[in-house]
């Protein structure tokens, strides 16, 4: 599996975004045309260390050329590793399956949802949203693509068309990922490295938006401000985040204008902490929360679990609430959530 | 006396329904939960005053009768099996708590109390003071942790829980009433000092020179938040460095450490919790980055990084007591659990742990690691621990070999057993100096002239 990679497109790049536009090292065209260069050609260079792996750089190389694939590649071929190795080895362990995992969901029918490692939202996943949904989950069909954060892609490599291979199996035809993660490695990743993904993966907020659409009459505005946060996989697929203000139009919520959002939205902080930049993650968190507190957001609006476990708890401090997409929704559509 | 008679005798000190010789309650009297033999005992009893404690070991001094002092037996080393039958005298009806001083920090209870049972008073009563908690399940007793030396959630800043009694009441083998500490003279339990510490008699004997039925202690203050640093290195030679570094910084209140091949994240690594405690955000912020920084040349050699938790483990790390290390007892179905308690000094925790390694794997059993630091690093509590299933006698066969086993390993690393069983008290005693020993049986002769307490436990 070779990650498609076109040399000649940076060699003939004039803006560098990839590395002018990170928000975590500071670089000029003239010190980020240089590195790209040593990166291309395979040298060494401060980026393979000073990465944070927020994952921004494949959002913004627009030639689609794959920056970050190629930082984790050259980290794992020159033995970098951006977090400590037991914390490494811990993720690596995590998802290795078990007995207890189940492998095949033999009742499971369309529209089906992929929860990934998330078993505690199928609790959540109730009401007129999630009507007659099935759920498959579990390490079977974890998509690995965390491994990115830890310089180790020849994990999600090795692993990956075991997963697909187990979605497969089902014979679904379009599979709805709730995490963004697992969206993005069945589409930009895989498209990345030539995997044939057998399934139509259908995002998250594709599915809620299609689903809300066809309630509409049912949906009360919320008449809430409220700030999103971006999870770093986001910036693999950014087309689908067109759905997101669709959502938001349908269930009268205002996204609030600030600094940190979009392109420029920074981290969870939580791959920060993992890699043991504490004072990093301690200020990224701060200046985050505090633009949303600038923005006078009600709402905190999370789209993957893992930042909301990482920056729910901070935000609320805040006088925020924090919400996950799917809770924002059901609430537009009358419902309690528990 | 023949046995129908002492039962009349008992009756009158307790009152008929506090006494028993049925087969049913005796059946629970003659084991604990751990792996010992079994032994039936003749009698047992719910004394509810020390009055009806003394009245209880006059009549078995009288009529040479064994007393097994018993909590909640919940030590898993057999140490209220009465090996040579007689009168068990369950505490728990003494469950009062007596007083609590909050400006001197300490607090008086009977021996029945439970940890659960103080615990809850405090938190309700007195929300800014706090005893020493151990990761016992709430219903032992405080006093029973006492008598084997236990160690709770304060031990890295304070010490053994014996080390925070400030006063004791006794009941001698002879039935005379005695009082230790401050107590003695006046109404005030603060401190066992500066008197000649007599505490030292009966702390750590399991009973077996006489029986507590009252004992003061420490409280520590409470502060409002706590939370939890998990460090984790693969390599457990760095674990010594790691809370020689933590210890020093005097910013933890607890430090524990933990091993096992379950759940998969956690097989070959060694985890290293940290808690932390403040008033104010501001104040566990402080706390915490001292600790990281004290680890910073570790963490940036990649052998050693923070872990971050997901909500439900970070819910379980500051759960207490941590109802998962419960729960393990359970692994197997069949709730059966045991572990060797080794007191060790911390540069032995590789040797220990390769240790427990070699006798798991030898032994084809799981098991599982827990540790917490005693005083700033002067030592630790090392256990090695193995669940069994109490339905499959080749399981519990299988753990039992692995225990004893831990006990050996754990006198070859230069540790002590903790708690250990009385097969393993006679091989600390045969190990000991011969002077030692006499001076140990010297004491007991003298406190226990006919051998009636808790007999089988500290004989020479
Ligand atoms: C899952 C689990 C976790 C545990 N974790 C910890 C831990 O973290 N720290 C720790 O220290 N312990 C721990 N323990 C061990 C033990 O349960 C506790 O130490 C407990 O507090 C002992 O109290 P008990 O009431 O069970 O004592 P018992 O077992 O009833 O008694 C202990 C000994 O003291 C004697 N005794 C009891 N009461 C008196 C008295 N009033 N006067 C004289 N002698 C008396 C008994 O004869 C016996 O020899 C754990 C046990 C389990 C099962």
């Amino acid at each position: 599996m070779k990650l498609k990679f076109d040399k000649n497109f940076c060699e003939k790049c004039t803006t560098y975004d990839c590395l002018t536009k990170c928000q975590y090292m500071r670089l000029d065209v003239e010190s980020a045309k240089k590195e790209i260069m040593r990166l291309i050609n395979g040298e060494e260079t401060f980026i393979l260390n000073e990465c944070v792996t927020c994952y921004a750089c494949e959002e913004y190389c627009k030639k689609g050329n794959h920056p970050f694939y190629l930082i984790t590649e050259l980290q794992e071929s020159k033995g970098i590793l951006p977090a400590p190795k037991p914390i490494v080895k811990q993720w690596i362990n995590m998802a290795i399956p078990t007995r207890k995992d189940t492998q095949y969901f033999p009742n499971s029918r369309e529209p089906v949802i992929s929860l990934c490692l998330f078993p505690e939202f199928m609790r959540e996943l109730r009401g007129k949203l999630f009507e007659g949904v099935s759920f498959i989950l579990g390490r079977h069909f974890y998509c690995q693509l965390a491994y990115l954060h830890f310089g180790k892609p020849s994990v999600i490599k090795e692993r990956l068309p075991k997963i697909i291979e187990n979605i497969a199996r089902h014979g679904f035809k379009e599979v709805v990922f709730f995490h963004d993660e697992c969206y993005s490695t069945f589409t930009s990743y895989a498209n990345a490295y030539g995997i044939e993904v057998p399934f139509r993966p259908v995002h998250f907020f594709e599915y809620l938006y299609n689903k809300l659409k066809a309630l509409e009459d049912k949906v009360k505005p919320l008449n809430v401000r409220i700030a999103y946060q971006r999870n770093c996989s986001t910036r693999l697929t950014p087309d689908k985040e067109q759905y997101l203000d669709r959502i938001f139009e349908l269930i009268g919520v205002e996204r609030t204008q600030r600094e940190y959002d979009k392109e420029k939205a920074l981290c969870c902080g939580g791959i920060f902490r993992g890699q043991q930049r504490y004072d990093l993650f301690v200020d990224v968190q701060r200046r985050n929360v505090e633009d949303m507190v600038k923005s006078k957001a009600e709402y905190c609006v999370f789209n993957c679990p893992y930042c909301y476990y990482t920056l729910a708890e901070r935000v609320y401090k805040a006088g925020i609430r924090p919400i996950m997409l799917h809770q924002l929704c059901r609430l537009a559509l009358g419902e309690t959530l528990r | 006396m023949n046995k129908k008679e002492v039962h009349k005798a008992l009756a009158e000190i307790v009152g008929e329904e506090y006494v028993s010789d049925s087969k049913e309650d005796l059946y629970i009297y003659s084991r604990d939960p751990g792996l010992a033999e079994p032994h039936e005992a003749d009698f047992v009893v719910l004394p509810k005053t020390v009055e009806e404690v003394q009245k209880i070991v006059q009549l078995a001094n009288k009529e040479r009768i064994p007393v097994i002092p018993a909590g909640a037996s919940l030590s898993l080393s057999g140490l209220t099996i009465p090996y040579k039958g007689g009168i068990v005298i369950d505490l728990r009806r003494m469950d009062k708590i007596i007083e609590v001083n909050r400006r001197s920090r300490y607090v008086v209870i009977e021996a029945g109390v439970t940890h659960g049972k103080l615990k809850a008073f405090l938190e309700e009563q007195y929300p800014d003071l706090c005893h020493s908690l151990p990761e016992a399940p709430p219903s032992a007793t405080v006093v029973g942790n006492l008598m084997i030396h236990g160690q709770g959630h304060l031990a890295q800043q304070y010490g053994f829980n014996s080390s925070m009694v400030t006063g004791l009441e006794i009941v001698l083998s002879s039935g005379e009433i005695c009082r230790i500490g401050s107590c003695a003279l006046g109404s005030y339990w603060f401190s066992l000092e500066p008197f000649p510490i007599p505490a030292g008699l009966f702390l750590g004997w399991f009973g077996a020179t006489g029986i507590v039925t009252k004992a003061g202690l420490r409280l520590y203050p409470k502060k409002k938040l706590r939370d939890v640093e998990v460090f984790v290195v693969e390599d457990p030679n760095l674990v010594p460095e790691v809370i020689y570094r933590v210890t020093h910084t005097e910013m933890a209140e607890d430090i524990t450490t933990s091993a096992q091949p379950y759940p998969l994240m956690f097989r070959d690594i060694v985890m290293i919790q940290i808690y932390i405690t403040g008033d104010e955000e501001e104040e566990l912020e402080f706390k915490r980055k001292l600790i990281w920084s004290s680890l910073r040349d570790i963490i940036n050699s990649k052998e050693g990084g923070f872990m971050t938790l997901a909500p439900n483990m970070k819910i379980a790390f500051l759960e207490r007591p941590m109802s998962n290390i419960t729960r393990f007892a359970d692994v197997l179905k069949g709730g059966g659990f045991v572990y060797c308690g080794a007191i060790i000094p911390i540069d032995m925790f590789s040797t220990a742990l390769k240790k427990l390694f070699e006798i798991a794997s030898r032994n084809q059993v799981t098991f599982s690691h827990t540790g917490r630091v005693i005083g700033r690093g002067h030592c630790m509590m090392f256990s090695f621990a193995y669940p069994f299933n109490r339905e499959d006698p080749e399981s519990m066969e299988k753990a039992r070999k692995a225990i004893q086993e831990s006990y050996i390993a754990t006198l070859e690393i230069g540790g002590i057993p903790w708690k250990p069983e009385p097969p393993i008290q006679r091989v600390l005693l045969e190990k000991m100096p011969r002077e030692t020993a006499e001076l140990l049986k010297r004491i007991r002769s003298l406190l226990d002239p006919n051998g009636i307490m808790n007999p089988g436990n500290w004989s020479v």
